[in-house]
């Protein structure tokens, strides 16, 4: 028994035996679960073959649902790496004054429910010529709009919620990736009379890549599988001509609003297989499976 | 020791958050059917033995009141069967949302549940987890409105508790219609009030009444009051009827003049909206009775300047339905519940017995389901009733005079129709208000949808 325990060969395996038993427990199994209910009529206790998946496909709500969260992550993305890339190396720079501050207020939104942040974006964005975007659009002579019920308006109305509230997390990420990148590199870089633009494209962005995937990934996965920031925002996961309805959104309505448990399994299953699609194909591009290997 | 003290005012610290988290729930006194609410869990306090303990989930705070005061009243009479309920409020969808998983997998359900209207038939699918109401309906049921019995009723069998009619009528600013010299009393017919719409535009610049988004109040009227209906006979889906279509052309006809307009929430029972009323950007609301409450809650500014008239109608002559009820709270018991006829049998008398309908006037300002109360004069033109000091007119006046033609959908008992009324409250009449859609376009688009998830050919 000691000898057990104590055998080099077996206690990796105990220490990670939690985490595994997690993994299964509480994602393995609920998955596979999803897989079988999404082909069955739960509240008729049916089994349905492929007729869950087959509606989804004719099912014009569950596409717009699809191209709008599409559309969220893509613009997420256009905005959420370049520009937290930049703003840290700007405070990562030696010339920056003062950088603590400025990293605490561009991370003071993080710590902000999702929940008040949302209520208070719909306020703002309120269709009343007195709502603060009115007053502000007022101001320079433009007559009120009517925010949350236009498709262009509220995809910004979404991004601009995104960004207050992510940006300073993904600056904290690149910190991080930019710090840990030796400063002799810089510094032989400058004698050889490289200009600080040649030294941020050819030192900081490569080895600042392996951080950029990482915010990559879960940034692909947050922006598919956004709801909160809609529900709260339109108060309810009900909007104008569904522009605001996400995947996740759509799951939400069918399990448990329509109370179709199986088809909303199905969404489910789509939407773990577009995440899946998305990230691997992402992550051949980057070619982090070939380093892994190395 | 230092740790140790930190450590013991962190505990009293978190037990009192805990507690604090227990008593908020008597904050808010909002009433809504399907708005602003807030979360809150409270409990009666039943003296003596043999008390059962009753689990109750409304979504309107306002509703937990007034089932103590009339469960208290239950108890002195019934000193046998005496009832302790525990009340808890959450948020609309919250609380359907939470009722459906419990139903699902057969835990954590309460003995007793407010449904919505537009929820209910949701709950009529499949294996029906609400328990049959017909024999403690029996005793008061011939002064019951029957058309709010059958929207909670399926292949005969009444499952919910009406909370009120919810009488759809026409609640007309009289100060502001006088001033631009008209008189509401004229307003008979919906030529006369779309009419009376663009003079007052005229007259004021403002909008007269507003083109729901949101909600379909009017548009179910219109349609109900023409004999259409979402659904045809065969219970298939049939949005895009003509007459759904003749509707929705007229009202975009009224939108069309410029005295009639969409509003900010999409519909008069809106936080957005109240505002407008209360400053006189918009006029007239066709809305179900229970908006008292929202006028005597919300619309304080316009006080003694609102009267209640029965809706217009297409054509006065040719016997269509005067108006509809509107919105609606149905009490359902749960089935499986250990004490559900005893909480059959309270929640009967709670909403159903001429005594407590006497409460719904007084406390909730509601049109009662129990009409043998809309007589009494005594209770309708009482000086000191708050919903009375607030009208022009004796609401009930106008209630007696459509009592007796109070007509419904059909499809408000279908298990379709929270599908139906979701996509018209989100694209439907949004494509066709504010996007300015075909009506004929916008409906055959809907039916497509809704046939898909039906899949009905």
């Amino acid at each position: 028994m000691k000898k057990f325990f104590y055998s080099k060969k077996i206690a990796p395996y105990v220490f990670i035996c939690p985490f595994v038993i997690t993994v299964l427990l509480f994602w393995l199994v609920p998955i596979c679960n999803g897989v079988l209910l999404s082909f069955q009529d739960v509240l008729k206790e049916q089994w349905v073959g492929f007729d869950n998946y087959s509606r989804l496909l004719t099912d014009t709500i569950f596409l717009k649902a699809l191209w709008n969260s599409f559309k969220y992550m893509v613009g997420t993305l256009l905005l959420l790496i370049p520009f937290p890339l930049l703003f840290a190396s700007l405070l990562n720079s030696k010339l920056m004054k003062k950088a603590d501050i400025f990293k605490s207020i561009y991370f003071i939104p993080a710590l902000t429910s999702v929940v008040v942040a949302g209520t208070i974006f719909r306020l703002m964005y309120g269709e009343a010529s007195t709502s603060l975007f009115n007053q502000i659009l007022g101001y320079f002579g433009v007559g009120p709009i009517k925010w949350l019920k236009g498709a262009g308006t509220s995809f910004f109305a979404l991004l601009l919620l995104a960004c207050w509230r992510w940006t300073g997390v993904n600056i904290l990420y690149f910190l991080a990736g930019l710090q840990s990148i030796p400063s002799e590199l810089y510094e032989a870089a400058s004698i050889d009379g490289a200009s600080k633009w040649q030294q941020f494209k050819k030192i900081s962005m490569p080895l600042v890549k392996p951080t950029t995937v990482y915010v990559l990934t879960i940034s692909i996965y947050a922006g598919l599988s956004m709801f909160i920031e809609s529900n709260m925002l339109f108060k309810g996961n009900n909007s104008p001509n569904n522009i605001g309805l996400t995947i996740v959104g759509y799951l939400y309505r069918q399990g448990v609003e329509k109370r179709a448990l199986g088809y909303a399994c199905a969404v489910g299953f789509i939407l773990l297989f577009v995440v899946m699609a998305v990230n691997i194909l992402q992550l051949k591009i980057t070619g982090t499976f070939e380093e892994g290997r190395e | 020791m230092k740790k140790r003290g930190l450590a013991a005012l962190l505990c009293a610290v978190l037990a009192a958050s805990t507690i604090a988290g227990c008593s908020s729930a008597t904050g808010n006194s909002a009433s809504t059917e399907k708005g602003v609410s807030s979360a809150g869990k409270k409990a009666m306090e039943v003296g003596g033995d043999n008390v059962t303990t009753l689990n109750v989930w409304t979504f309107i705070e306002l509703h937990q009141d007034f089932y103590v005061s009339m469960a208290e009243k239950w108890n002195e009479a019934h000193p046998d069967k005496k009832v302790k309920l525990v009340l808890s409020n959450m948020p609309y969808d919250d609380m359907h949302n939470k009722l459906s998983l419990a139903l699902e997998s057969g835990e954590g359900a309460p003995d007793i549940v407010d449904i919505e209207l537009g929820k209910f038939p949701a709950y009529m699918v499949g294996k029906i987890g609400l328990m049959e109401l017909n024999d403690v309906i029996a005793p008061y049921k011939d002064k019951i409105v029957k058309s709010r019995l059958d929207i909670y009723s399926k292949d005969g069998k009444e499952y919910g508790l009406p909370t009120h009619v919810g009488t759809t009528v026409a609640f007309y600013n009289e100060k502001l219609l006088n001033d631009a010299g008209i008189n509401y009393k004229d307003i008979k017919t919906w030529d006369q009030f779309k009419e009376a719409g663009v003079k007052y535009h005229e007259a004021t610049g403002k909008y007269f009444s507003c083109v729901e988004t949101s909600a379909q109040w009017m548009v179910n009227l219109m349609l109900a009051q023409k004999g259409g209906d979402y659904i045809d006979k065969d219970g298939k889906l049939n949005i895009a009827s003509k007459e759904m279509e003749e509707v929705l052309e007229y009202i975009k006809g009224m939108q069309e003049t410029g005295a009639f307009a969409t509003i900010p929430g999409g519909q008069p029972d809106n936080e957005e909206a109240y505002p407008l009323y209360n400053s006189g950007d918009y006029a007239v609301q066709i809305m179900p009775f229970w908006q008292t409450s929202r006028f005597v809650n919300y619309m304080t500014d316009i006080k003694k300047q609102v009267a209640i008239a029965p809706v217009p109608v297409f054509n006065e002559n040719d016997g269509e339905v005067a108006t509809i009820g509107g919105g609606g709270t149905g009490t359902a018991i749960i089935k499986s519940g250990k004490n559900a006829q005893l909480a059959a049998e309270v929640m009967a008398f709670i909403k159903l017995s001429e005594e407590s309908n006497k409460e719904v006037w007084n406390v909730l300002g509601f049109d009662p389901v129990n009409t043998s109360v809309w007589n009494d004069t005594s209770l309708t033109q009482n000086p000191d009733n708050k919903f009375i000091q607030y009208f022009t007119n004796y609401p009930f006046d106008t209630l007696l005079k459509t009592k007796d033609s109070i007509g419904i959908l059909q499809a408000y008992t279908d298990e379709k129709y929270p599908s139906i009324n979701n996509e018209f409250c989100n694209v439907t009449l949004n494509s066709i208000f504010e996007d300015g859609m075909d009506v004929k376009e916008a409906l055959l688009q809907s039916q497509q949808t809704l046939s898909n998830e039906f899949k009905e050919k």
